[in-house]
């Protein structure tokens, strides 16, 4: 008995073996064990973060002390809760504006730069200036700027006899959303511009000589050739940029902290207060989950939207 | 923004560079503070552990004077004790979230100073330390009741007050005086009429009713207050939807429209900037604006003065001048050396020192300091001796807890306030938001 016994361990182990051995040499694992490390560092950093935050989005955790499940108390919370309202409101304000404007006058300076000028590789860097300065380094010279009694913008303006008075800038709710939002725009041309320019540089020569030949006009050449080339440049531009300007906090909290009374605050500024300020994490990490859908939907938005292959090729829609 | 600073405080570190002269005259001078703090320490009830060693965490200066002495000591300290202090200073506003973190993962800095509120938010991750605060309070004349409430908990001390940062009316005397009054009003009706005769003069004032966490909770505060309004009643059922609040919220309104544009935009800094400049005759604010002026021997030293903030309807003082707490960890391998220096900081010879060099910026917690001569050298900073006597805590009428902390750092107050001054909402609209939020905090 005892000696059947050890054959069939011994059997067991001989085909683990040889089992571990088939998999250290199979091709197909060897892909696997690769990817290993990049699927650990995912794991690690970007799933178990995004999992820890909404788990925290269903508690009552505070700072400092557990917290137990609630279930969706926190969102029926912020549902009644008008500054969360108002912060939605700011986000999408402040991300659609913002957006647009930083892909026309981006798309614009990016033509601009793909034509034959002097100086044509220290403008192109000299435009990625502002990208390149810290966040918070540009948002205190912002603040600086929109300062309601030392702004260099109300000082110009009324040594030149244009106006009275300085220019509430932060203070008024509607200026202040203005000034933020240009502010972003400043600091986000550079990536919008310079992406697009390399886009502009793979669109192949011969596609504008054909277009000559067939006699188009410069606008027809844009809408035609350029236009539809760049789409997929376009598509990932505009969707990390949306990102980026979605989650947005550095400008804002440098600048107004989301005042006056909440005008500013975005849904990232808000959670921060919420959750690290005021202690309550359960209810900041809500806000931040309640981000997801909506960057989801942009995602799901520009890569469906404006990835169609055929709309691509200049060919209409089905 | 994070303005951070890290130094190791030893000898060898404050001598190099540019501190070389102050060290020096505090390693000299004081070799007798070394000398004293050996012979304290000896005597000393908390006996540190053998090769202790501490991390501290501390807010960056607002007073240059203050922060030389407040290294000063520690050296000292270290010298007399054997015991290194790793010192890093940071921005006010990055301490909280800060000690947050060290609360949360259980490791970071041994002992923090810092603002008010962080006891209150970690209560359960901080080391008792009753007994410093018995043998500070029994050698010192006792705490002053409301900081002292701020690091008590259930009849134990979870921290101590270090100081109180008066928050007072900065005012400039000739523009009072121009506008019809030989001293700056004592009550609210008298601060409307002067508030209007000063815009009327072209010499307008403004407090601060942006994110201010220092300024403009001091004074939307007490505004609230002083008609009678209060966020929670004394059981802590949320109470700032009522007419005592509508009272002070209309009173602001009309204090707004006389004041200088752009206050709804202004942080701790502005009002500083903006009264330094001339621009504004009376703001809120600690004594930095005097002291930076004194030390820049600017002309408009001459002119600044302090007030006492005006008395409302409810007839007594109800201002709100916050301490900053000092506070060791649970998790610190050295809890008596932790003990060791907050009773340190705060004995005689150093705390005396120290409360000279702040020039009137901080206010002494424990009651025998009031005779240091830092209140008398100057008159101007004589209301400033006041802060821990005319103060109600930001709990008020409630208790201090883990509610009053949060309530105070997601603004509820200063919101309702800034959106009724800049008639973003209606009075009534302010109030029952302000009411909806606080009872979120006060659930608990």
């Amino acid at each position: 008995m005892a000696t059947d016994a050890e054959r069939v361990r011994a059997q067991r182990t001989e085909s683990f073996s040889d089992r571990w051995t088939q998999l250290k040499y199979d091709h197909n694992w060897l892909g696997f064990w690769f990817m290993l490390p990049a699927a650990a560092f995912l794991l690690l950093f970007l799933t178990y973060p995004l999992g820890l935050g909404i788990w925290l989005s269903v508690t009552d955790t505070r700072i400092g002390r557990e917290g137990g499940f609630i279930g969706l108390e926190n969102f029926e919370w912020l549902n009644e809760d008008p500054v969360f309202w108002l912060s939605v409101f700011n986000t999408f304000l402040y991300t659609t504006v913002a957006s647009v404007i930083k892909f026309g006058l981006g798309l614009y300076l990016a033509i601009l730069l793909n034509s034959h000028m002097p100086w044509k590789a220290i403008i192109r860097a000299v435009v990625l200036l502002p990208f390149i300065v810290p966040t918070v380094l540009s948002a205190i010279a912002f603040w600086w700027i929109y300062d309601t009694q030392f702004s260099i913008i109300s000082w110009t303006l009324i040594e030149m006899g244009w106006i009275d008075e300085n220019i509430n800038f932060l203070g008024e709710p509607n200026n202040a959303r203005a000034s933020v939002i240009a502010a972003n725009i400043w600091r986000g041309i550079p990536f919008v511009a310079i992406t697009l320019l390399a886009g502009l540089q793979t669109i192949p020569q011969s596609l504008y000589e054909a277009a000559t030949i067939d006699g188009a006009s410069r606008w027809q050449m844009f809408r035609h050739v350029t236009y539809p080339m760049l789409t997929p440049i376009i598509a990932v531009v505009m969707t990390f940029s949306v990102l980026f300007t979605f989650t947005d906090f550095q400008l804002i909290y440098a600048m107004t902290r989301g005042g006056p009374a909440n005008a500013t605050h975005l849904m990232a500024t808000l959670s921060y207060q919420r959750a690290i300020m005021g202690g309550n994490l359960g209810e900041g990490a809500a806000i931040s989950t309640a981000m997801i859908p909506f960057l989801l939907a942009a995602i799901l938005f520009s890569w469906f939207g404006l990835q169609r292959r055929k709309w691509q090729q200049g060919e209409s829609d089905d | 923004m994070t303005d951070h600073i890290t130094r190791d405080v030893s000898r060898r570190s404050v001598l190099k560079g540019s501190t070389a002269l102050a060290a020096g005259v505090a390693i000299g001078g004081a070799g007798s503070l070394v000398d004293q703090t050996r012979a304290w320490a000896a005597d000393s009830p908390f006996e540190p552990e053998k090769g202790a060693k501490l991390r501290m965490l501390r807010w960056n200066r607002f007073v240059e004077t203050e922060d030389i002495q407040f290294d000063k000591s520690m050296v000292a300290f270290t010298e007399a004790t054997g015991i290194q202090v790793r010192l890093d200073k940071e921005f006010l506003d990055d301490i909280q979230p800060k000690a947050a973190v060290a609360a949360n993962v259980g490791a970071g800095p041994d002992i923090i100073w810092g603002p008010m509120a962080i006891p209150h938010l970690i209560p359960d991750k901080l080391l008792d330390v009753t007994d410093v605060a018995n043998y500070l309070g029994g050698k010192y004349g006792g705490w002053y009741e409301s900081p002292a409430a701020y690091g008590i908990r259930d009849g134990k001390w979870m921290a101590l007050p270090l100081c109180v940062s008066g928050n007072y009316i900065n005012y400039r005397i000739s523009a009072v005086q121009k506008a019809g009054f030989e001293k700056f009003p004592t009550t609210t009706a008298d601060l409307m009429k002067l508030t209007k005769a000063l815009k009327a003069n072209g010499s307008p004032a403004g407090m601060a009713l942006g994110r201010a966490t220092g300024d403009g909770n001091a004074w939307c505060h007490w505004v609230v207050w002083a008609h009678g309004g209060k966020l929670v009643d004394k059981d802590g059922n949320v109470t700032i939807n009522s007419p005592e609040t509508a009272a002070s919220l209309e009173y602001v309104k009309e204090l707004y429209e006389n004041w200088i544009p752009g206050t709804a935009s202004w942080n701790d800094s502005n009002n500083n900037k903006a009264f330094l400049s001339g621009d504004v005759s009376y703001t809120n604010n600690g004594i930095s604006i005097y002291a930076a002026a004194v030390r820049q021997k600017m002309d408009i030293a001459a002119d600044i003065d302090h007030a006492f903030y005006p008395i409302g309807p409810v007839g007594k003082p109800t201002e709100l001048q916050l301490p900053f707490m000092i506070e060791a960890f649970k998790y610190s391998k050295y809890p008596n050396a932790c003990k060791l220096l907050m009773a340190f900081l705060m004995e005689g010879p150093q705390y005396n020192a120290w409360l000279e060099q702040s020039v009137g910026y901080f206010t002494q917690t424990l009651k025998d300091y009031e005779k240091n001569k830092v209140w008398t050298e100057d008159p101007k900073r004589a209301v400033f001796k006041e802060a821990c006597t005319r103060t109600l805590d930001m709990g008020y009428a409630g208790s201090l807890g883990y509610a009053a902390a949060g309530a105070l750092a997601d603004f509820v107050i200063v919101d309702m306030v800034s959106q009724a001054a800049t008639g973003q909402t209606s009075v009534k609209e302010a109030m029952e938001t302000a009411q909806k939020r606080a009872e979120r905090y006060y659930r608990v």
